[in-house]
């Protein structure tokens, strides 16, 4: 059984945030009397995450998931409540805990941008007390594992943003840490350069045991990475468990497509009392409840003559867009 | 062992701001052009005769701006303006969760920039001395030693002022018009303009204790050998060093507090 890692207890954080009127008598509102309210993002949240897990953070935009992932790794204070992370306070940044953890965030960069990537490598290596033939060790290892070689050598204005995100893995992975925070690691990447990204990061996990956080807008990283998933709405935790289940709850449908011999049969088959989604000459599209699914497929079958017949899982973006899309989606 | 790893990061550290900033030579070269205030200077103490009023000859004078200018070349600091970018387009975030304090790494960054600066101020000075072949002096190694001393104190003590205003960039985005602020007294009290000799005596008195004169005047005089108490100076640059610290450390701890990684 593993331990927890990570746990956060009553979490709350408020920002201090100005607001200004339209039009030049706001300006000078502003400017003579400006106007602060506080806004309290992240509202009283509870979780914990065990040691080698991977948990995706989902949300719309603004909903929070960031300002967890910064104060889980001490970027940010926390306004109330506790966090513990790898046995520490993130926010004191003890030396020992910021060896422990890293953080990626998608499009923003540490390596130097005139020099190449290997000189960032050494100076980071340096930074986490690393001597040089370890360093050059774990280089090794990881631009193995990362597929980059010859872009080691090249400065980092002149790499691609796929070959400068590897880079920036390495940058952040040479410590090798035990839980990493990535906030949109995948953004802006190509489709190869996402698929390469999320098969290295099931390696590290698998072959390191480190704990993963992320939040991500593309749904392929979330369901090829987590098994387990914390939606976050308005700066509350709507749903903290499997990514399986809540597919299942968000999408209680599946469709079925069946292409029937005859349009007489289709008509058959639409007045037996399904419920019918669509339907075009012999072809005709039902919904069945997910637990109604199994006998209505036998019912299907041996009462009527069909010649095809196809089952449509709705697409993961599809439910998941739901949350993202309406704010107050109730899971 | 603790001492060894924090030599070896500086060291790394210095390597690689070195590369980088050889990569803007041209830059550099034109930056250091660009600090040659105390030769404008000079041109009018001397076409106005100014010096006889502050009992100091033409050559001697000649010799302070010259130092003028080499203090200036490596005690320049920019720290203000770099963090306040770096934090308003969220790089600050990375460097905090480093087990280094990310001013480390600007500290290295300028002491990068004043190696690849020796070589042009050398050439500056080499063109001075042929357009001023009388000023030609030859500094004594103990007063040139405490002239670098001097000079690299003269360094903390800006980067430690700038560090401070740098972090009000967490509680105010545009720190650096608030170092624009400082920049007069800079320029008027340090001595960059004029040897604070020059200044009334009512004046004087206060001048010198503000940490201004000890920017440039103080290791000037010295290394040219103008008249200067060199305890008192010395003094006075490690006591600013020591009131600059904990003020700067103070307000780094309420800053990151404070931070709400902005931009990232």
């Amino acid at each position: 059984m593993s331990k927890n890692i990570i746990e956060v207890k009553h979490l709350s954080k408020s920002f201090d945030i100005s607001s200004k009127e339209q039009g030049l008598k706001g300006t000078l509102k502003h400017f003579f009397r400006r106007q602060t309210k506080s806004l309290k993002v992240i509202k009283d949240i509870n979780f914990e995450i065990k040691e080698g897990e991977i948990v995706g953070f989902l949300g719309a935009n603004g909903a929070g998931k960031t300002t967890i992932l910064k104060m889980l790794c001490g970027l940010i204070y926390p306004s109330e409540g506790s966090i513990i992370v790898s046995g520490s306070l993130p926010f004191r940044r003890k030396e020992n805990f910021l060896k422990n953890i890293t953080l990626i965030m998608g499009q923003k960069q540490q390596l130097i941008w005139d020099l190449p990537p290997i000189e960032s490598f050494y100076l980071n290596a340096s930074i986490y007390d690393l001597d040089k033939f370890e360093a050059k060790r774990r280089i090794k290892k990881l631009s193995d594992m990362l597929e980059i070689d010859d872009e080691l050598f090249i400065p980092v204005r002149k790499l691609s943003l796929g070959q400068r995100m590897k880079s920036e893995l390495l940058a952040a992975l040479i410590h090798e840490p035990n839980i990493l925070f990535l906030d949109e690691p995948t953004l802006g990447l190509d489709i190869n350069a996402q698929r390469n990204l999320r098969k290295f990061l099931k390696k590290y996990n698998k072959e390191t045991n480190a704990t993963i956080c992320l939040t991500s807008h593309y749904m392929k990283d979330i369901t090829s990475l987590c098994q387990r998933v914390i939606c976050v709405q308005n700066g509350s935790i709507s749903y903290d468990g499997k990514l399986d289940l809540l597919l299942k709850r968000l999408s209680p449908v599946k469709e079925i497509l069946i292409v029937c011999h005859s349009e007489k049969d289709a008509t058959k088959l639409e007045e037996s009392g399904f419920s019918i989604k669509n339907k075009t000459k012999n072809e005709i599209t039902i919904k069945i409840e997910n637990n109604l699914f199994t006998s209505a497929l036998k019912t299907i079958l041996n009462n009527f003559d069909i010649k095809d017949l196809y089952i449509n899982e709705p697409p993961v973006d599809e439910i998941i867009g739901k949350i993202l899309i309406k704010k107050d989606y109730d899971i | 062992m603790i001492s060894n790893s924090i030599n070896r990061k500086i060291i790394t550290l210095l390597k690689v701001q070195y590369s980088n900033m050889l990569e803007y030579r041209v830059e550099i070269g034109l930056w250091a052009i660009s600090g040659i205030i105390p030769f404008f200077m000079l041109n009018i103490w001397t076409n106005n005769n100014l010096n006889e009023s502050i009992n100091i000859s033409d050559v001697m004078l000649s010799r302070y701006f010259l130092c003028a200018f080499f203090v200036r070349q490596f005690s320049v600091v920019w720290v203000v303006f770099s963090f306040e970018e770096d934090s308003l387009m969220g790089k600050v975030s990375p460097y905090l969760i480093q087990p280094l304090n990310p001013f480390i790494r600007y500290f290295a960054q300028h002491i990068a920039e004043q190696i690849t600066r020796f070589p042009f101020a050398l050439i500056i000075a080499f063109f001075f001395f042929i357009f001023n072949p009388e000023s030609i002096w030859i500094p004594n190694l103990g007063i040139l030693l405490l002239s670098i001393i001097s000079t690299f104190l003269s360094f903390i003590i800006q980067f430690l002022i700038q560090s401070i205003v740098a972090c009000l960039c967490f509680w105010t985005e545009k720190a650096s018009s608030i170092e624009r602020l400082l920049f007069i007294p800079t320029l008027f009290l340090s001595g960059l303009l004029a040897p604070v000799a020059s200044f009334p005596e009512y004046v004087k008195s206060w001048i010198y204790l503000t940490p201004f004169p000890y920017l440039i005047d103080f290791p000037a005089n010295l290394l040219s050998g103008n008249q200067t108490s060199v305890f008192g100076g010395f003094s006075m640059q490690i006591l600013w060093i020591f009131l600059l610290f904990p003020v700067f450390r103070k307000i780094w701890s309420a800053g990151t507090k404070k931070y709400t990684a902005m931009g990232s």
